[in-house]
């Protein structure tokens, strides 16, 4: 579902002597349907860079990162949002929304941008929030000022509303209490079982002995002279 | 409904773009308004043009908007006659056309609004001219859309200039968005506006544009609205085109030295 072949990344910075920093060449790497694969390697090595190459909000200089029939590398910008509503999930650590928006809107979005109805999309998400404890209370307030362990939450089921063929997972579990945590994880092994590509970062060594098929370290991917 | 005489409202899905524009160029004596812009718009897209004062980017959306004649360039809009050049269309034709098939929301909603005249008047005036005729329709229509954009209907015979900013923006937008345009040009659309009103503004247009499948293009020098709002980025600096792709690639990974400044520059909270 997830093949990357020769990836390489650059960040050129204009405005601090043009300095060129290469950060990744040669990537390769595969995710089939049904796999979860881990992400690993020290901090700075690039994981979630892959993450962001993948999502296309980094954007390569060379190789290929096909998910389903689609080169991100190669697509145009409504390629890729087409696929990021359709095909491709991301859980990232960061919670980014429209302030006031209610929570149950902001879980619902990802289901009302392709085109299900309002009702039917907020019940969706209150499955969904009810599954991960968040308190029924909260539903109609914006996330903008909860807790981390909260947003988390919320991202979390904003990423699984919709049943991604293929989804990216960034610390999924990293601000959650055992009960949640335990919650996510039977997540990502449903999403698995219904035959999902995941890719993921897991910090947390228990939940990636649990959940991961394989783990690819990605020191491995470091540009020659650099790492 | 006059909308459907140029056809883009009539339903059908041009398969191609809805607005190709290629070599934009306009200038104000021998100083570059803009040069060269070149892009293509799809059904159901939205896309952001930043830049700093100056650089071009409202003198842009006005030549896309018919408001300016440019030097060069065309305009080509797809419709149920085929693609036409906008700017080879008659006065009569484009009028026709900024009644109906697209609409322009303008920074300052005194510039879009008649402010003698009611809310309920503002909106239904568009519907009218486009020939919508039965008062009792034209009425509940407005009615309707004045609490789509959460202004309440008891208001409907009150003039804007009762309204605060943020409500006169939200019936702007609704006076704009009551014929079903395809197309929407905004400039600055929450420009004048506090902060907390922009949000309530921002979320009522994402709404809107999802709802109704719009193409917009949105001026701004606000790099979170258009994180927010758009789909697709163009970056200008002095007239020209720097820098165009995914909005969150533009804004995560600039390409170009000046976006790399821009985006650098932006205040953290």
């Amino acid at each position: 579902m997830i093949r990357i072949s020769d990836l390489s990344k650059t960040f050129t910075l204009h405005n601090q002597g043009r300095a060129r920093i290469p950060v990744m060449a040669g990537a390769s790497l595969q995710v089939a349907a049904g796999e979860c694969v881990g992400l690993v390697g020290a901090s700075g090595a690039g994981k979630s860079t892959l993450m962001r190459l993948i999502w296309g909000n980094y954007l390569a200089d060379g190789g290929r990162i096909e998910v389903g029939d689609l080169d991100i590398v190669r697509a145009a910008p409504r390629e890729i949002i087409a696929l990021r509503r359709a095909t491709l999930g991301y859980v990232s650590q960061f919670l980014r929304v429209v302030p006031r928006v209610p929570v149950l809107d902001v879980v619902a979005e990802p289901l009302r941008v392709l085109g299900r109805p309002a009702e039917e999309a907020r019940a969706v998400a209150a499955g969904l929030l009810e599954r991960l404890n968040l308190p029924s209370r909260l539903w109609s307030l914006s996330p903008t000022t909860f807790s981390g362990g909260e947003q988390q939450r919320v991202n979390i089921a904003r990423g699984f509303a919709h049943p991604y063929p293929a989804l990216l997972l960034d610390e999924p579990t990293a601000s959650l209490d055992a009960a949640n945590r335990a919650v996510v994880l039977e997540m990502i092994a449903e999403a698995k079982a219904r035959g999902a590509a995941i890719l993921g970062i897991f910090h947390d060594e228990g939940a990636r002995a649990q959940v991961c098929d394989r783990l690819v370290d990605v020191t491995a991917f470091a540009p020659r002279g650099v790492a | 409904m006059g909308a459907v005489e140029l056809g883009i409202s009539a339903g059908m899905k041009p398969e191609g773009p809805l607005l190709s524009v290629r070599g934009l160029t306009r200038f104000y004596g021998a100083r570059i308004g803009c040069a060269d812009v070149s892009f293509d718009l799809w059904p159901g897209e939205v896309m952001g043009i930043v830049g700093e004062s100056g650089s071009g980017k409202s003198t842009l959306l006005s030549c896309l908007a018919g408001h300016l004649v440019p030097d060069a360039g065309e305009v080509i809009l797809a419709t149920g006659a085929g693609p036409r050049d906008v700017l080879a269309m008659s006065e009569a034709e484009r009028r026709r056309l900024s009644r109906g098939d697209w609409a322009f929301v303008h920074q300052n909603p005194r510039d879009g609004l008649r402010m003698g005249v009611s809310a309920g008047g503002n909106v239904g005036e568009r519907l009218m001219a486009v020939g919508a005729r039965h008062y009792g329709d034209i009425r509940a229509r407005a009615t309707d859309w004045l609490e789509r954009v959460e202004i309440a209907a008891e208001r409907i015979d009150d003039r804007p200039s009762a309204f605060s900013g943020g409500m006169q923006q939200r019936l702007q937008i609704a006076r704009s968005l009551v014929t079903g345009p395809r197309l929407v040009f905004m400039d600055e659309p929450t420009g004048g506006l506090d902060v907390s009103v922009q949000a309530r503004l921002l979320d009522l247009l994402r709404g809107l544009v999802r709802e109704m499948g719009l193409s917009a293009i949105i001026v701004t020098h606000d790099l979170a609205v258009v994180r927010l709002l758009a789909d697709r980025l163009m970056v200008m600096k002095s007239g020209r085109v720097v820098e165009q792709g995914l909005t969150d690639q533009v804004l995560d990974d600039p390409q170009h030295g000046y976006t790399q400044l821009l985006v650098s520059s932006v205040l953290q909270v």
